[in-house]
């Protein structure tokens, strides 16, 4: 692709010339490098309740970042406006954290590599497909249980342009889709409380994907059998017990447990319970995770990522020891560390740090039913909401949304209510178990670090853990 | 409409025309133009620096009963025809629904008075002062003692932004804001002990009432020292006492209870409670959006209706539900003015300054009256169920024995329903202070579940 082809030269009317002018006032104060990160977004959403669609919103926006990177420090301006004169201006406001002689960029731009993992053929939606995919699923949701007394269903897609150019001489450019369905429903039984249920999913895919592999008939009736289950729920137990994780969305717990911990800032600074910890023991001999910005159409994953870096495979924990951290380039570079392209931002308004792509757990070889057979009494969490993690003192925790007592081996009554917290280094050393039938989520993540939300995913095998505390009302 | 009084309310009366004139039968429009200024400092050295401005716009149209909302940062003048002519379309596929469109005329205006949300003084702080005083906050936590051994370092943030709103019934009319913030996050370590951080802040709408550096610093130092050395506690039931950094997540739970749209939905656990005791007669709760210098304070909603004071729930008795126009329609009640939204989709709900009223003791004699409880300074995780009232989320902080505060405690859960324990609230402290649009003194509930080993 030539930079005149490419849509930041087709709205701005920007040339090459221009952006070497402004890397070189960006390091006109100095610095050690500096980059133009240029995004523009276009998200469109429709959402029904009540059987009817009350809302179909639109959203563009677009700008642009400059960066300046001089030893441990950042400048960043950013501008909305993609014009010289304001470009100048935001680099400008840059260079200010630098101090010394001008710096000279490279002149010309060599193309960075990039991998292929979302290409989207074939034609895109109408406004109308959209509300049609809405439509039926509050009709299976209404179809599925007479107990459902109200159903709110959502569809959300957009497109993300981005375009990275670095001082020394590197241009990445990616066309990021993102799609996700959501179905949310209220069940009731006479004399009861309300229980809610909630399913979605999605990824960096095409529309034909809720037309034949996951259908708004899936989404809607997984949500509503979770709100059924919750109807006869108890409230769960407290105190320490043995936790079976179900198979996909449970892989939060590394999410909270180990990811944060592992981004190479925290690790940078030694303000994470894992820092300098590489070459120790942090879980089971079983436990092996990985982060993997590179696997197709996830939800997590970036053919570049937000420095215009291709991202990568990075074994985090391998056979229960600590193998290494999620670097951006101001952490590689500081930690003499080779980049891992997790190197993210929410927009143009941010500067990137390390965040985590797609992380799971490799499989085991346990037969799932044998690990439940395995427990005495217990509790078996199938599914969550959100978690979060204190990365310093490692404490985590993260709230259950379907879960089951296990007891002589058996998953009994379902029960509501569930906490689960527990200290990343330490959780995994009590895995005892681990299954054989890895499972990544739905594509429905966020993961929000310092004000920033990004788009993740997370997946585990079932496993075991022999000892956690589970926060229950009973 | 007036003439406009600046390039907000400019630009909002004109996607107001624009859609008016391209088909809607009514529209409003929302205009947020500002600038940002941030710096971090690490360890005595500048870290970050970050400056820029932006502007965006937002316009929701109706084509009869049906609504279609579009919103952009492009201004230019192409820009907003796209967004104008995206809502439109937008509509087209939209359904009719009774319930759509602008608040009544009657309805509209402004809330009198000066609400001191703007305050040049903030504009004038020169960069090298700015530095400075994240410099001076995070000296001030890393010399207050040994344990202190590191940071996640200090930041000075300021903000100015206008908004400007107009609609087809002729509303039109901005507000300034300016804010500024200083904070803290320390970390501290015992020899080998586990790390621990904490953090304090400060936040103001003038600069000159921004707390000093030094008092920010000492407090997050003496947040993270008294975590040190925390352990685990039994399985038990015991009194909690919430200071009030975590005790404001409690009206945060109570607001997403009672707006409008959780209680047409009937996904509330209050849906059903209007006018009946929810809570202890100790507590009341109130939004008020025209409280002086507020971070909850503006003299419009979002939808152009006036800003008020609300009791929520008045000695335990829960008085009124939080509502935008569609709200109220659907509920057969009028709007409370809690219309809230950014610039982009429908209209929800949103609160002014929430708080609880304060009471008579102090934090010191709470404590002092619990004889083995435990002092919550730490809420973590997202198990709050606003549908069957269900809690429990993990929790730090110090334990109480015979009223006094000794050893501190972390990786437990607290847990319990947010019905019971509303009722179970046996003191409210004189402790209110507000850094931010959500405040509560110091509560005491009588009974939670804490889980540990």
């Amino acid at each position: 692709m030539n930079f005149s082809d490419s849509w930041v030269a087709r709205r701005s009317g920007l040339t090459l010339n221009d952006l070497e002018k402004v890397l070189a006032n960006a390091l006109s104060k100095g610095g050690d490098y500096a980059d133009l990160y240029f995004e523009s977004t276009e998200t469109t959403s429709v959402a029904l309740d009540e059987e009817i669609v009350k809302s179909a919103a639109q959203g563009f926006s677009s700008g642009c970042g400059v960066r300046v990177l001089s030893g441990e420090r950042t400048g960043y301006g950013y501008t909305a406006e993609l014009t010289i004169e304001k470009m100048l201006q935001a680099a400008s406001i840059a260079a200010c954290i630098a101090s010394g002689p001008a710096k000279v960029s490279r002149s010309g731009f060599e193309h960075s590599p990039a991998h292929r993992l979302y290409e989207i053929n074939g034609p895109g939606a109408s406004l109308s497909d959209r509300v049609a995919l809405i439509r039926r699923a509050d009709s299976a949701a209404r179809a599925a249980d007479s107990r459902v007394i109200q159903v709110m269903a959502s569809y959300a897609d957009s497109v993300k342009h981005v375009l990275v150019l670095t001082s020394d001489g590197r241009i990445a450019g990616d066309v990021q889709p993102m799609s996700r369905m959501n179905v949310q429903v209220i069940a009731r039984q006479e004399g009861g409380q309300p229980q809610r249920g909630y399913s979605g999913g999605g990824g960096r895919v095409g529309f034909d994907f809720f037309l034949t592999e996951r259908t708004p008939e899936d989404f809607a009736r997984e949500a509503v059998r979770q709100a059924i289950v919750q109807l006869d729920a108890d409230e769960a137990p407290a105190g320490e017990m043995t936790v079976v994780l179900g198979p996909g969305w449970p892989g939060i717990l590394l999410h909270e447990a180990v990811g944060h911990g592992l981004e190479a800032d925290f690790n940078r600074k030694g303000v994470s319970a894992f820092s300098g910890r590489v070459g120790q023991k942090v879980a089971s001999e079983l436990c092996t995770v990985v982060d993997d910005g590179t696997m197709a159409r996830r939800r997590g994953s970036l053919n570049v990522d937000d420095e215009g870096i291709a991202t990568s495979r990075t074994v985090l924990i391998e056979n229960g020891i600590l193998r290494g951290y999620l670097q951006d380039r101001l952490s590689s570079r500081l930690l003499g560390a080779a980049p891992t392209g997790n190197g993210r931002r929410e927009s143009y308004h941010y500067t990137p740090m390390p965040r985590m792509t797609n992380t799971f757990m490799l499989a085991g070889e346990s037969d799932p039913e044998e690990i439940i057979r395995s427990v005495k009494s217990g509790i078996y969490c199938a599914n969550f909401g959100g978690g979060q993690v204190d990365i310093t003192s490692g404490n985590f925790v993260f709230s259950a949304t379907e879960s089951y007592l296990i007891e002589d081996g058996k998953l009994t009554r379902p029960v509501r209510g569930a906490s689960l917290i527990g200290n990343g280094p330490e959780a995994l050393k009590h895995v005892s178990m681990v299954g054989n039938d890895l499972k990544l989520d739905e594509g429905v993540g966020i993961c929000g670090k310092e004000g920033q939300s990004v788009p993740v995913g997370v997946g585990i095998p079932t496993v075991r853990i022999d000892r956690m505390t589970v926060g229950g009302g009973k | 409409m007036s003439a406009p009084n600046n390039r907000t309310e400019e630009i909002a009366a004109r996607l107001v025309r624009l859609s008016l004139e391209a088909g809607a039968t009514e529209a409003e429009a929302g205009v947020a133009e500002g600038a940002e200024f941030e710096c971090t400092v690490r360890l005595g050295e500048l870290e970050t620096l970050k400056e820029a401005g932006s502007s965006a716009a937002g316009v929701r149209v109706f084509r009869g009963k049906r609504t279609g909302t579009s919103s952009t940062s492009d201004l230019s003048d192409d820009g907003l025809r796209r967004v104008v002519a995206s809502a439109l379309a937008l509509a087209e596929v939209s359904m009719e629904d009774p319930s759509a469109g602008l608040p009544a005329p009657a309805e509209l205006g402004c809330a009198e008075g000066d609400f001191d949300l703007y305050h040049p003084d903030i504009e004038a702080v020169p960069p090298e002062l700015r530095i400075s005083l994240a410099l001076r906050a995070e000296k001030a936590a890393l010399d207050f003692d040994p344990r202190i051994t590191n940071s996640e370092g200090g930041s000075y943030g300021s903000s100015i932004s206008t908004r400007g709103f107009a609609n087809s019934l002729g509303f039109l009319g901005s507000y300034k804001t300016s804010s500024c913030s200083l904070s803290v996050v320390s970390v501290a370590q015992n020899g080998d002990s586990k790390l621990e951080r904490d953090y304090w802040y400060d936040m103001s709408r003038s600069f000159a009432r921004l707390a000093a550096p030094e008092d920010i610093g000492v407090k997050a130092a003496q947040w993270t020292l008294r975590r040190l050395g925390a352990r685990k506690v039994k399985t038990q039931k015991a009194p909690v006492v919430l200071d009030p950094r975590v005790a404001r997540s409690f009206a945060g739970h109570l607001f997403s209870a009672v707006t409008g749209e959780a209680v047409y939905h009937k996904s509330s656990y209050l849906a059903e409670k209007l006018g009946e005791t929810v809570a202890s007669k100790c507590v009341t709760i109130i939004d008020d959006a025209i409280m002086p210098g507020g971070f909850g304070t503006s003299p419009f909603d979002d939808e152009g209706v006036p800003s008020r004071r609300t009791a929520v729930v008045h000695e335990g008795k829960l008085e009124t539900f939080l509502l935008n126009t569609y709200m109220a329609r659907k509920l057969g009640m009028t709007t409370t003015g809690n219309a809230s939204r950014g610039l982009a989709g429908n209209p929800g709900t949103g609160h002014g300054n929430l708080y609880i009223k304060p009471g008579t003791k102090s934090p010191e004699e709470i404590i002092s009256s619990v004889k083995n409880g435990f002092y919550v300074t730490e809420l973590i995780g997202s198990g709050v169920n606003i549908v069957n009232g269900d809690y429990s989320r993990g929790a730090a902080g110090v334990w109480i024995e015979n009223g006094r505060l000794t050893e501190p405690v972390h990786e437990v859960t607290v847990s319990g329903n947010l019905a019971e324990l509303w009722s179970m609230i046996e003191a409210v402290g004189n402790d209110l202070e507000f850094r931010g649009s959500v405040a509560s003194p110091s509560l005491l509930i009588g009974e939670m579940r804490v889980s540990g080993t």
